[in-house]
């Protein structure tokens, strides 16, 4: 059990300081924080035209097919591409460490004789008592 | 002509009773099939993470697709054209968010509800609190709507008029959720939802393609045909419901930012084994809703050309009629064969879509009745899986004893509304506490605590003083009075509320367990060590 006095063996602590796992995190958050920003931005602007500009939304431009018609099919193309390209990046850069990280934590631990997969909820609830809640 | 009308309603009624029996017997069937193999809490909750990845996005599907989306944007885009598709594209990017920030870190650090993950680096018990008070209050608005709406579709698809009937039929939609859900958990609410998915699909699909049959494939001319149809030279351009774009501004918010807090959906990453197939789930959801929202536009646009403004809003007023009687003209129109077949296929796909989606609703916030607020708050951790999976199924006779008794007193509201408001609580109350829970170190117990109720009494102030309850023909409260708060859905201002709330809880007060806590929770969300 991880309690403070023994934290300095607690396998999740030892993984979280290496420079493997803080250079994976780094890794997934580069990506999702920007692209998050842009489709956020990419969906508002959408919002901003269909409310704020609705002749321009309004246009005709093939046949009866509307320039509204065709945002709105592109965030749906927008949307498929973004979940391709993001699961193309995990698939790349995020699984292969991660998977090799999980099985980092599980060596230590085992080497440390605890179970392998200790329960959150009993450790929780010395934290709960401990701070006093 | 009476007569005929008569007797063609007649076999009508019973043909969509006949189809929507079988649905009821098969699913029954698979539940009393997967209820023998529901034996642990793992089992009931989450069903023994036994589910595929592929199986799940189709599940996802079947969960979100409700009632609501099916009748509701259809009969949306008929009356008002564009701006029904904005309701579309907002319900779609959602799963963007869920995506890329909340489905995999979720499905590696939790176990079996939303505050498990909450819970793993705060204080358990007052999270735990917040959060089955959160989810508990989003269900059950998600329920009511689900519910209204199944009173309504059986007046208008059975010709059953008066309230005693409405009434039984929301009742019995009741009693059958609360049966999949106390007999079969997770594993059968899982199979029900794939059934419908595929159904509701199906019938989709089928109508959309006998629509563009009718324009020759022509996109433009079935839209040219809407707009001379509606009388309306601006049909096709936005502003024709949300006249103030502020408006449509707050519901945009509230939708793209509402899945990723929505309980019935997020306890779905817990049926898959990884995070990996959470991923593969949340892509195959995007694909299938995806393709279904590109052909509510079919539904939509196809009702207005071919069935008219006026009887749809004849039949019901707020336009939920605008696909059954589109799918009775294809068929060949009132009194014909056809028409009769495919309006009682629609119509039964719509009865299996609001079941589905109520077993959902039920069986997350159960879930978090008897894992969150019975096994962690009142035993304190001690309660063996046997004991919560009881007081659960307690829990669904009361919610679903609940959910009947409101969803008949809310049968007069609209159902889109009711849909909106659950979207704005979730991105208000749950959305800000999840995101920094994963992402935010310094973030506190006090920040999640305020967080929650913040966004959570918020939105429902903002609702209460809104055109909802007054200054409106169809208003809760007073039709004369002026509403206080101009806009319909609470979001752009509760949304971020909920985020200040808790960034100011977390400013203005310390706490040492997250301290170590917070490094394992990323260890664990991001690598998946020591999943359960």
């Amino acid at each position: 059990m991880s309690t403070a006095d023994t934290s300095h063996d607690d396998p999740y602590l030892v993984v979280e300081r290496s420079p493997k796992f803080r250079d994976l995190r780094s890794r997934y958050r580069r990506f999702i924080f920007p692209m998050g920003a842009v489709f956020l931005g990419w969906y508002l602007l959408f919002i901003y035209c269909a409310g704020w500009q609705r002749e321009w939304m309004g246009t005709p431009v093939w046949g009866a097919i509307t320039i509204g018609y065709l945002f709105a099919l592109l965030q749906f193309v927008t949307t498929f591409l973004i979940a391709w390209l993001y699961t193309r990046y995990a698939d790349n850069n995020i699984d292969p460490e991660a998977i090799e990280l999980k099985e980092e934590v599980e060596r230590l631990d085992a080497a440390r004789g605890a179970h392998p997969t200790h329960t959150s909820d009993e450790e929780l609830e010395q934290a709960d008592l401990s701070t006093g809640a | 002509m009476t007569t005929l009308a008569a007797i063609t309603s007649d076999s009508q009624r019973l043909l969509a009773i006949v189809l929507f029996l079988s649905f009821v017997g098969l699913t029954l069937g698979i539940t009393v099939y997967m209820g023998r193999r529901t034996k642990s809490a793992e089992d009931f909750y989450a069903a023994g993470r036994s589910i595929g990845g592929i199986q799940n996005g189709i599940a996802i599907s079947g969960d979100y697709m409700s009632a609501a989306s099916f009748l509701g944007i259809a009969g949306l885009i008929a009356l008002f054209g564009y701006d029904g598709f904005v309701y579309s594209v907002g319900f779609l990017v959602a799963y963007l968010v869920v995506l890329l920030f909340v489905a995999e870190p979720l499905r590696n650090s939790g176990k079996f509800t939303m505050a498990d993950v909450l819970a793993y680096r705060l204080r358990q018990r007052p999270v735990r609190i917040a959060a089955s008070v959160s989810t508990l209050t989003i269900s059950l608005f998600y329920l009511l709507a689900q519910m209204a709406g199944a009173g309504a579709l059986v007046s208008l698809l059975l010709g059953i008029t008066s309230d005693v009937g409405k009434s039984l039929t929301i009742a019995a939609v009741g009693a059958l959720m609360i049966i999949y859900v106390i007999i079969g958990g997770m594993k059968a609410t899982t199979w029900v939802q794939i059934i419908k998915a595929v159904l509701l699909m199906g019938g989709t699909i089928l109508i959309s393609v006998l629509v563009l049959l009718h324009f020759n494939f022509n996109v433009s001319s079935m839209l040219s045909a809407a707009q001379e149809a509606s009388g309306n030279p601006n049909f096709l351009a936005p502003g024709n419901k949300y006249k103030d774009p502020v408006d449509l501004l707050s519901l945009g918010l509230a939708l793209v930012l509402g899945t990723a807090g929505l309980p019935h959906i997020l306890t779905r990453f817990y049926t898959v084994p990884t995070a990996r197939a959470a991923r593969t789930s949340v892509n195959w959801a995007i694909g299938i809703i995806g393709a279904f929202y590109i052909m509510t536009t079919f539904l939509g646009f196809g009702a207005a050309a071919l069935v008219g403004s006026k009887a749809i809003t004849e039949a019901d007023k707020g336009g939920n009629s605008a696909a059954p009687l589109l799918a009775q003209f294809l068929g060949g129109g009132s009194g014909s064969i056809g028409g009769i077949v495919l309006m009682s296929v629609i119509s039964a796909v719509a009865f299996a879509t609001i079941l589905a989606v109520v077993a959902g609703l039920t069986l997350a916030s159960s879930s978090s009745f008897a894992h969150d607020f019975y096994g962690n708050v009142i035993k304190k951790g001690k309660a063996t899986g046997a004991e919560e999976v009881k007081v659960a199924r307690f829990a669904t006779i009361a919610i679903g004893i609940l959910a009947i008794v409101l969803g008949i007193l809310a049968q007069k509201q609209n159902i889109a509304f009711l849909v909106g408001l659950a979207f704005a609580v979730a991105a208000s109350a749950n959305l800000p506490t999840i995101m920094f829970s994963l992402f935010w170190k310094r973030f506190t117990t006090r920040g999640a605590v305020w967080g929650i109720y913040g966004g959570l009494a918020m939105s429902l102030f903002l609702v209460v003083i809104s055109p909802v309850g007054w200054g409106t023909p169809t208003s809760l409260f007073s039709t004369t009075t002026p509403a206080l708060f101009p806009l319909s859905n609470p979001g752009l201002i509760s949304i971020p509320f909920g985020f200040f709330c808790a960034w100011l809880g977390t400013m203005t007060g310390r706490e040492e367990t997250s301290e170590e806590k917070y490094p394992e929770l990323e260890v664990r969300a991001l690598t998946g060590a020591g999943a359960h």
